[in-house]
């Protein structure tokens, strides 16, 4: 899909993919708070090393500051943000006049999830809504854009027009329906795909030779997802605690040996030792993947570790960052 | 069936306090086979309450009593003979036989002893699970007869979110995930091609989102 001239937003998001250069995108946490500062500071990280910034909307159900007008905020800044919007907290009335003000705001690509349930963030007492799913997202704003029509089919006069993507987790169960599950949100909408951390590469692999096989790739352009771990607790947990991830022992184990020989109390010594072992898994699975067919990019998630992307991107060898 | 709980004596003791005389009314149907507000638990919870409130040293005297179907009016009749003698009634039926209670003897005060939790059933000896979340417009036909809406906690349309791992959800690890669910059986019964079709969100009109719900026979009006 590498097609220049059926621009759906014009984002650099979506020139960048379609201009047929590897793409890379990043990730910004809005703060629990309403301090502009950390946006700034997280921002300047991510600025001029990444096509576009995801962020985030209330991330594992944690109230943090909105990510239109975090978006807002980075439209200022020069940098082009993806917004994401789950279903969780808002219904489709709520949705699209969140989504008619943020394509005002000048907001060009936006990434529809369904969301993490309440249960694991800071309010799990509250009411949520799902009045959709992520699917039934992308299909509403797909014809919000495409035929100007809300979802309950009343025309206006300036549709929103967004690049729309998706995201997709290769590794939670079942295993044999996830290709499908992405061929149903292309189908639905999405113009590009981000995945869930990727650490397991090999099958990660196998999903794209599945996704390749339903003929879907022609249609969207996937976007690996990638990050680097900071410590080997970090590694641990993810391996063993967290839903829909996998990470192999064996990236556990490298982890461990990187401080090997570096005595327990030398703290910082440590934690060098890890940063340093973890960007470098993360440069090597940028490698690995982007040799897979059918990956168009990556998605780098540096959570609470934004300063870490300028040396992935950069060692990844993926600077400078094309203009188009 | 509407599954229900009981709640904790000290509530229940607490919204009878400043009555002197009060009768525990249990009803004959869902709550009974769940055991939470049948004649059994009536005589349970009257003896404790009992003791409970002599312990205190402000005894309240318990009457006691089960009717087959507390959110029928009829059957309500059969004990219109006791509400005189207290001042409060707890009842130990669903939040149906509660209202019913209030609706149809209005001059006393029915209150819960229960709380209703989901319409469900019994799936092993002491254990109840959610099965139906009465949205008023069934999909169980298109999801190989695993509702989606009650048994995902998303309500999810279009299969399972990445958080299905092991065919667990990752809200509950004691929660089989039901989109993983549907996804065998589709596949158990080779229609995994339904699986493939778009779902675009769900008309809730037909739920408790429309407002209270009300359904009118005229067939069956005299």
């Amino acid at each position: 899909m590498t097609e220049t001239n059926k621009m759906i937003a014009g984002s650099n998001l979506e020139r960048v993919l379609r201009s047929g250069h590897f793409c890379v995108t990043g990730e910004l946490g809005p703060p629990t708070s309403a301090n502009r500062d950390v946006i700034e500071e997280k921002a300047q990280h991510l600025k001029g090393n990444v096509d576009s910034v995801n962020i985030t909307d209330n991330q594992t159900a944690v109230v943090r500051m909105s990510s239109i007008a975090v978006g807002a905020m980075l439209l200022e800044l020069g940098i082009e943000p993806n917004v994401q919007m789950t279903a969780r907290d808002r219904n489709r009335i709520a949705i699209q006049s969140d989504l008619l003000g943020a394509s005002a705001l000048g907001v060009k690509n936006l990434l529809c999830l369904t969301g993490d349930h309440q249960s694991f963030g800071n309010h799990p007492m509250a009411k949520n809504v799902f009045d959709m799913d992520s699917i039934g997202m992308l299909m509403m704003v797909k014809a919000m854009s495409e035929e100007g029509v809300t979802q309950s089919g009343d025309k206006m006069d300036v549709p929103p027009h967004f690049f729309l993507g998706a995201a997709a987790n290769p590794f939670a169960d079942p295993f044999e329906f996830r290709p499908y599950r992405l061929a149903k949100k292309v189908k639905a909408g999405a113009n590009f795909v981000q995945t869930q951390l990727i650490y397991n590469v090999p099958k990660f692999a196998e999903y794209m030779k599945r996704v390749g096989d339903l003929g879907v790739l022609d249609d969207v352009y996937i976007l690996a997802g990638v990050g680097p771990i900071k410590s080997l607790g970090a590694a641990r947990y993810m391996a063993t605690k967290v839903p829909g991830m996998d990470v192999p022992d064996e990236i556990v184990a490298r982890m461990s040996d990187a401080v090997k020989g570096i005595p327990s109390e030398k703290k910082k010594a440590r934690r060098a030792a890890w940063q340093e072992e973890g960007i470098k898994i993360c440069v090597e699975i940028i490698q690995q993947v982007r040799e897979i067919p059918g990956v168009a990019g990556v998605h780098i998630m540096a959570i609470e570790w934004e300063e870490a992307v300028p040396t992935i991107v950069e060692k990844a060898g993926l600077m400078p960052r094309p203009v188009i | 069936m509407i599954v229900a709980e009981q709640k904790s004596l000290d509530e229940i003791k607490q919204s009878i306090s400043g009555f002197d005389k009060v009768l525990v009314l249990g009803c004959g149907t869902c709550v009974t086979v769940c055991f939470a507000g049948g004649e059994k638990e009536v005589g349970i919870l009257a003896s404790s309450l009992r003791m409970a409130t002599r312990l205190d040293g402000k005894p309240v005297e318990i009457l006691e009593a089960t009717v087959q179907r507390q959110c029928e009016y009829e059957y309500n009749e059969s004990i219109v003979d006791l509400l005189p003698q207290v001042d409060a009634v707890i009842s130990i039926a669903c939040g149906i036989g509660v209202q019913t209670m209030n609706e149809q003897f209005p001059e006393i005060l029915t209150l819960p002893g229960l709380n209703t939790t989901f319409l469900g059933q019994p799936t092993e000896q002491g254990v109840w699970e959610e099965r139906c979340q009465a949205c008023g417009n069934c999909v169980l036909g298109t999801t190989g007869g695993i509702c989606p809406i009650a048994r995902c906690a998303k309500s999810l349309l279009n299969g399972p979110c990445g958080g299905s791992q092991n065919g667990v959800c990752e809200v509950d690890p004691d929660t089989p995930c039901a989109w993983h669910l549907i996804y065998e059986r589709m596949t158990a019964l080779g229609k995994q091609e339904l699986l493939l079709e778009l779902n675009a969100m769900k008309d809730w009109r037909t739920s408790r989102d429309g407002g209270a719900r009300k359904i009118v026979r005229e067939d069956l009006r005299l």
